[in-house]
């Protein structure tokens, strides 16, 4: 009943303005995001979707035609072109190397370095310096520390007595150095990550296990680590989807060679796309590296979940 | 004989100093060797290795400037990077703002739908993008490079990262501006913008760089050598028949790197800072 007379009343008066405080507030939040929300929707979520379309079209920009071919992008990549699925193994191979190395040498990184001190801070300037250095400059000239045998780093291991290989020349060393150069520049964010991570750790606990004569590496196991997990998990997100995105540091160092050795799904879409101009089917790669990337993600929160509970 | 304790802790901190300056070397050395190569010239890169030139060949850094218009293209990273981040800040602030104080209808799933864009890879979209400015018409100028960082992924985390910032401050004075009168683009840029300078630079910071760093982009959408920004340029030190003029491309490089790790080592704590803030990858 109440409900009712509100209205009569408001009924018999002269008609409230239309523009309420909660209309005015709507518009102008409407107003502020309007910028980020038009140039977010032209470049980012209408590529995403023509992107769709494109890969349902066999489209070669030197012939200019495009043709609807269905899903025969797709199939071609998962059952007839053995590139794919190589190109496939080389990216997995390069997160799964990657991965464990970047987060275990951030954490050492870290370990060593969450505490004030002498040489603290000159330490994580050095390991965090390659962050901010372009991916090319770093790129460049890891290209030249690993030449043969005029390379710095085999000049290196000359002196103490290691014949080392051609890096950049040999499938599985080209592999391994790009993996290696990669964490190099990388690590430092990761490492930046973990000490904040470290200090908001209270100490209170492990004074208490400390006090239960528990040693270093057993606070540290059952202590520590655990309260880490949300940021290892974080990390570990953020470094397998930058490991698929990865294509500066490779384009640079090798090409994607020797004998298509380091070529990664990022290089094979530029490839296809930009190189050979096979649009439909460069476009049917960026969707499949955009499901994997989205897999990985849910995977992981997923994990998270499961853990917490 | 057992040490002491205080023997055992400058023992363990030696050791750490130790284990920690070897862990060093691969992250150190690449800059040294880069600046000391800049001076030297292709044939001693692969002499005997050495961080001291025989003979300094300054002549090195003119012939860059010679050999492709690199001042030119110095000039460009400068000003699309700063274009980048000016654009930046003020949509990613106006639209964090709005998203964290004021009540809209949809506001949750924009939010829900920006997150969504943080885990879309640039080298999905950059296909279309390359069809769409073709048709805007503009190939082989700048507009891309600024319009793609601004809209894309980073733009969005640096939205999210102004509104996490703006919903952390106290909403007091915000709310005495309105008493004064004060409309919303007033509160905005006289009490909120000034209260998130900690936010704003290091929105700037990781901008600039990502910017500056940049290199798919200007790989697909610039082809002509006075477009080129510094990443592109660097790649492109090559004699008529492709071979590498190693020395030019070191002293080229030189240029680009030692004057961003030069303001890096001055303000290193705000910058490392700004890094933990957006918590994701350059």
């Amino acid at each position: 009943m109440a409900v009712t007379d509100t209205t009569e009343t408001t009924a018999r008066k002269p008609r409230a303005p239309w523009l309420t405080l909660r209309r005015r507030e709507a518009i102008e939040g409407w107003l502020f995001v309007s910028p980020t929300l038009i140039g977010f929707l032209i470049f980012f979520l209408g590529p995403l979707i023509a992107v769709v379309f494109y890969s349902l079209t066999e489209w070669n920009l030197l012939s200019q035609k495009s043709t609807y071919v269905g899903l025969a992008n797709y199939t071609d990549a998962l059952r007839d072109n053995p590139d794919f699925w190589h190109v496939i193994r080389n990216s997995v191979i390069f997160a799964a190397g990657l991965v464990p190395l970047n987060m275990a040498l951030a954490l050492g990184l870290a370990v060593a370095l969450c505490r004030p001190g002498k040489g603290v801070v000159f330490f994580r300037t050095v390991f965090f310096a390659p962050v901010i250095t372009s991916a090319v400059a770093w790129a460049i000239v890891w290209k030249f520390l690993l030449q043969g045998e005029a390379g710095a780093v085999n000049q290196m291991l000359a002196g103490i007595g290691i014949d080392g290989p051609n890096w950049l020349r040999e499938p599985n060393w080209a592999m391994f150095a790009v993996i290696v150069t990669r964490v190099i520049k990388m690590v430092g964010l990761n490492m930046i990550l973990y000490i904040a991570a470290l200090q908001a750790v209270p100490r209170d606990y492990e004074e208490a296990a400390r006090l239960e004569g528990a040693n270093s590496w057993q606070i540290f196991r059952m202590v520590t680590w655990p309260l880490l997990a949300p940021t290892t998990l974080i990390i570990m997100v953020i470094t397998t989807i930058g490991s698929f995105k990865v294509f500066d540091h490779i384009y640079l160092m090798t090409g994607g060679g020797p004998e298509n050795g380091t070529l990664v799904l990022a290089y094979y879409i530029y490839e296809q796309a930009f190189e050979f101009f096979n649009i439909g089917y460069a476009a049917a790669l960026a969707i499949i590296m955009f499901v994997i990337v989205l897999a990985l993600t849910v995977v992981q929160l997923l994990l998270r979940q499961k853990g917490s509970s | 004989m057992a040490l002491t304790r205080c023997q055992t802790s400058i023992v363990t901190r030696i050791c750490w100093a130790l284990s920690l300056s070897v862990v060093a070397v691969p992250f150190v050395f690449p800059f040294l060797w880069m600046i000391s190569s800049g001076f030297k010239s292709a044939t001693e890169i692969f002499g005997q290795l050495s961080l001291i030139p025989d003979t300094w060949r300054w002549g090195n850094y003119i012939e860059v400037f010679t050999y492709q218009p690199f001042a030119r293209q110095y000039f460009n990273s400068i000003y699309i990077a700063c274009a980048v981040t000016g654009i930046t800040l003020i949509l990613s602030s106006l639209a964090g703002y709005a998203l964290a104080r004021m009540r809209f209808a949809g506001a949750g799933l924009l939010m829900l739908f920006l997150v969504s864009a943080l885990m879309v890879p640039e080298e999905v979209t950059i296909l279309p993008n390359f069809f769409l400015m073709k048709w805007l018409g503009v190939m082989d100028t700048h507009v891309p490079l600024i319009l793609l960082p601004v809209f894309g992924p980073h733009g969005v985390m640096a939205t999210f990262l102004m509104r996490q910032y703006f919903v952390s401050l106290p909403k007091e004075l915000e709310e005495a501006g309105k008493m004064d009168g004060l409309s919303r683009l007033g509160i905005w840029w006289k009490i909120a913008l000034p209260m998130s300078r900690p936010a704003l630079a290091a929105v700037a910071i990781i901008t600039f760089l990502f910017s500056w760093n940049l290199f798919l982009e200007p790989l697909v959408f610039v082809s002509s050598l006075s477009n080129f920004t510094l990443p592109l340029a660097l790649s492109n030190f090559t004699d008529p028949y492709g071979a590498p003029l190693w020395h030019l491309q070191l002293a080229a490089t030189s240029l680009a790197v030692v004057p961003i790790l030069i303001v890096y080592l001055i303000a290193q704590r705000q910058i490392i800072e700004s890094f933990a803030m957006s918590g994701v990858k350059g």
